[in-house]
């Protein structure tokens, strides 16, 4: 095989998630309008307060332009042809509360997905709450975290359990009107993860949710809400895959997240989304808003991406340092192959006094894929001793692939320090034939070398995850030697 | 053990050829040299046995154990035990030593058969044959040739060798751009890989190394071709000589044939 084919193999590794799962689904109307809203409100059983939540968001959003900033050239969602809300039919239209009341074909999807919802079956100290398009299926070990005082459960069921809480927090990271999409995704937010850790509690277990869309007509709008309290911590994972089809999907979501004072979360993602095949038909638009809030003094928040999938991917996971001396991370390794395009990085907002954050972010490009970092650092006048750190890393598998790094940064305040370094380097058919001689079939040899890359990135997730964004980073690249 | 016969090879990008009929034989349990001016294609032989892609064999046949290899791929001739030192060792960043050896070893006993060694095991291991070429422990950790020395590379190169313990080495100039000291630590760890079962050929510009590595048999490659062959002498007489009177040997003797 020469080494072109074999990189071209290996970024355009075949995609194992690509099934689908054949359930019924409730009816609804494709389309957008304040009643097609209120019915979404409706089938959740929403309190009034939650409905003008959503209206409100629909009315800005109506006055909002679809951004056409980002480096990525695509045609438009068709709005007005989407289905906003899918739900499957349940036996007693109630969510089920014992994994046995799950509907076996879902079940058996997050089994192949490697995601068994039975807990004695699941890895050892990681809770699983699990979505399918529009709504959460199950969520695991709810009760061992309750004893520890901890809610994770479905945004829906945290509306019905906790308003109190999410009317606090809903949309005081990422307001109704944010942009276009967490407009959108205000106005028709379907399901989501809600955690909420209490003061002084270290969460005694790895949280995750599991997204998975299935229906070819839906898109999916999921919002996570994620509280810690003062000197609280908790670790949480997203990992997310879709079925193949010829047409774009839309996943628009929002995540928010609140840190409180000496409050620490560490938020993981695994992107997984279909791509789209070779000549970039369908695939994943990945359109989404993530934004944490360090409130407190001494908060941290730490973003740490794996993005491999999805057609588009627009993506900014953001930090707003409010608290003196809170901390902002933001590591990243992107990867796009064929003719994926992403557009990816951070904003880290200093407000507070000594605040730091670092910025690590690795894309690596192949096939005729376009992969951009774009990251912006704002130093306030008020924040005194702000530091920020970044170093933005292209790697280029192949020649018709492109890199590009769009860095913002203002600084207001002359007592900050702000450094920024990048670099742009190529695998080299010289390195693959090293590692050939060494004994390494090509595939593993460009893996052990994205892998080297990325390393600085995977270190930082969770163990049990890292083992898997190291599988999924070689079968992503499988044969795209350039 | 290795056998290469009327090898022509050339650039696959342009054409150039660059092995115009080679001819060398070697056995197990040898030591030889190749030595010949800039350009002569010493290297190119050293990467064509290896399996570089980016040339083609035009005519001729290399034999490994008496089975034609050139149809395998890189990794499968390193799984029959050929082992290439790099001339230019290159840089994997964020790969560590340990990593990449412990694959690599693994990934050759896998396909010749033995026992692969667990982390701790190749540890052990490993520990033993840095011994042989004087590197520290933490060389284990560092990242594939990232920010070693010249002279470091090097040592990483014999160090792998005695890692991967391959049957033919063909070490690539191995010795340039070492000082004396680490020339000595290097002749050194050849000296001691080199057993009765496997070979060596060493290609250099300098017979210094000879005078620790004791070579069976010394060749000089001119324009693509092994010109002269004899022993440690041939080396001597060309280190005080240089290559021209090889080199008008060659003339005379295809003027010759000429006119033959």
């Amino acid at each position: 095989m020469s080494e072109t084919q074999a990189l071209e193999s290996m970024v355009g590794g075949e995609y194992k998630y690509g099934f689908t799962t054949d359930v019924e689904y409730e009816d609804f109307p494709k389309g957008i309008n304040e009643d097609i809203i209120r019915e979404i409100s409706r089938r959740k059983n929403e309190p009034e307060w939650v409905t003008e939540f959503r209206l409100e968001a629909f009315e800005k959003w109506k006055q909002m332009e679809e951004p056409d900033w980002p480096n990525v050239e695509y045609e438009s969602p068709d709005f007005d042809n989407i289905q906003y809300y899918s739900a499957t039919k349940k036996k007693n239209g109630q969510k089920p509360k014992d994994i046995n009341d799950v509907d076996p074909e879902i079940r058996e999807t997050y089994e192949k997905l490697g995601i068994p919802l039975e807990e004695q079956k699941m890895l050892q100290g990681i809770a699983v709450d699990a979505v399918f398009d529009s709504e959460s299926i199950f969520t695991t070990f709810k009760e061992k975290l309750a004893e520890a005082g901890v809610i994770f459960c479905s945004i829906s069921e945290a509306i019905q359990e906790h308003p109190e809480i999410v009317k606090k927090y809903l949309g005081s990271v990422v307001p109704k009107g944010d942009n276009f999409y967490a407009a959108l995704n205000s106005a028709v937010f379907s399901d989501g993860s809600f955690v909420y850790v209490p003061e002084d509690t270290v969460c005694p277990m790895e949280l995750s949710t599991y997204f998975r869309i299935n229906n070819m007509q839906s898109g999916q709008f999921e919002r996570t809400l994620i509280i810690c309290e003062d000197n609280s911590q908790v670790s949480y994972l997203e990992g997310c895959t879709a079925p193949m089809y010829q047409e774009n999907q839309l996943h628009a979501a929002v995540v928010e997240i609140v840190a409180l004072e000496n409050a620490e979360v560490k938020y993981s993602t695994i992107q997984n989304w279909y791509s789209g095949d070779e000549e970039g038909q369908g695939g994943i638009y990945n359109f989404v808003t993530k934004r944490g809030h360090c409130r407190g003094d001494n908060s941290k928040i730490s973003w740490t991406q794996v993005e491999t999938g999805s057609a588009i991917t627009w993506k900014y996971p953001s930090v707003i340092l409010a608290g003196d001396n809170s901390i902002g991370e933001f590591y990243s390794v992107a990867v796009t192959n064929n003719k994926q395009q992403a557009d990816t990085g951070t904003k880290m907002i200093h407000v507070g006094k000594n605040t730091k954050s670092t910025i690590i972010s690795k894309g690596i490009s192949a096939g005729e894929s376009n992969n951009s970092y774009r990251g912006q650092v704002k130093i306030s006048p008020r924040a005194d001793g702000a530091q920020n750190y970044s170093v933005c890393d292209s790697m280029l598998i192949g020649q018709t692939c492109g890199a590009h790094t769009f860095p913002y940064i203002e600084s207001s305040n002359p007592t900050a320090k702000v450094e920024h370094e990048a670099s742009t380097s190529r695998v080299g058919e010289d390195q693959i034939f090293y590692l050939q001689q060494r004994g390494m079939e090509e595939d593993d040899a460009i893996s052990l070398i994205v892998n080297g890359f990325c390393k600085e990135v995977l270190q930082k997730l969770p163990m049990e995850f890292a083992v898997e964004a190291d599988k999924l980073l070689g079968i992503k690249l499988e044969g795209s030697v350039g | 053990m290795l056998e290469i016969r009327d090898l022509h090879v050339c650039v696959e990008e342009d054409g150039t050829e660059i092995l115009k009929g080679v001819n060398l034989n070697v056995n197990k349990g040898e030591i030889h040299a190749i030595m010949g001016p800039n350009g002569s294609g010493k290297s190119t032989l050293s990467k064509v046995v290896a399996g570089q892609e980016a040339y083609e064999v035009t005519q001729g046949d290399i034999l490994f154990e008496g089975e034609s290899i050139l149809e395998l791929e890189p990794e499968e001739r390193a799984h029959l035990g050929i082992f290439l030192a790099f001339q230019y060792p290159v840089e994997v960043p964020g790969v560590t030593n340990k990593n990449l050896l412990r694959q690599a070893y693994n990934t050759i006993a896998r396909e010749q058969g033995r026992e692969e060694l667990d982390p701790l095991q190749f540890e052990d291991y490993a520990y033993e044959k840095l011994e042989l070429v004087d590197m520290k422990p933490e060389f284990l950790d560092r990242s594939v040739n990232a920010g070693f020395s010249g002279g470091e590379k090097k040592r990483n190169e014999i160090f792998q060798m005695a890692v991967l313990n391959p049957r033919l080495s063909f070490l690539d100039e191995t010795d340039s751009g070492l000082d004396i000291d680490a020339l000595k630590t290097v002749a050194g760890g050849i000296n001691k890989i080199s057993n009765e079962d496997n070979a060596v050929v060493l290609v250099t510009h300098y017979q210094r190394i000879l005078d620790y590595v004791q070579p069976d048999k010394v060749h000089v490659m001119i324009d693509g071709k092994i010109a002269k062959t004899g022993d440690k002498d041939l080396a001597v007489k060309l280190e005080d000589q240089g290559y021209d009177w090889v080199m008008d040997e060659v003339a005379s003797v295809s003027v010759n044939g000429e006119q033959q």
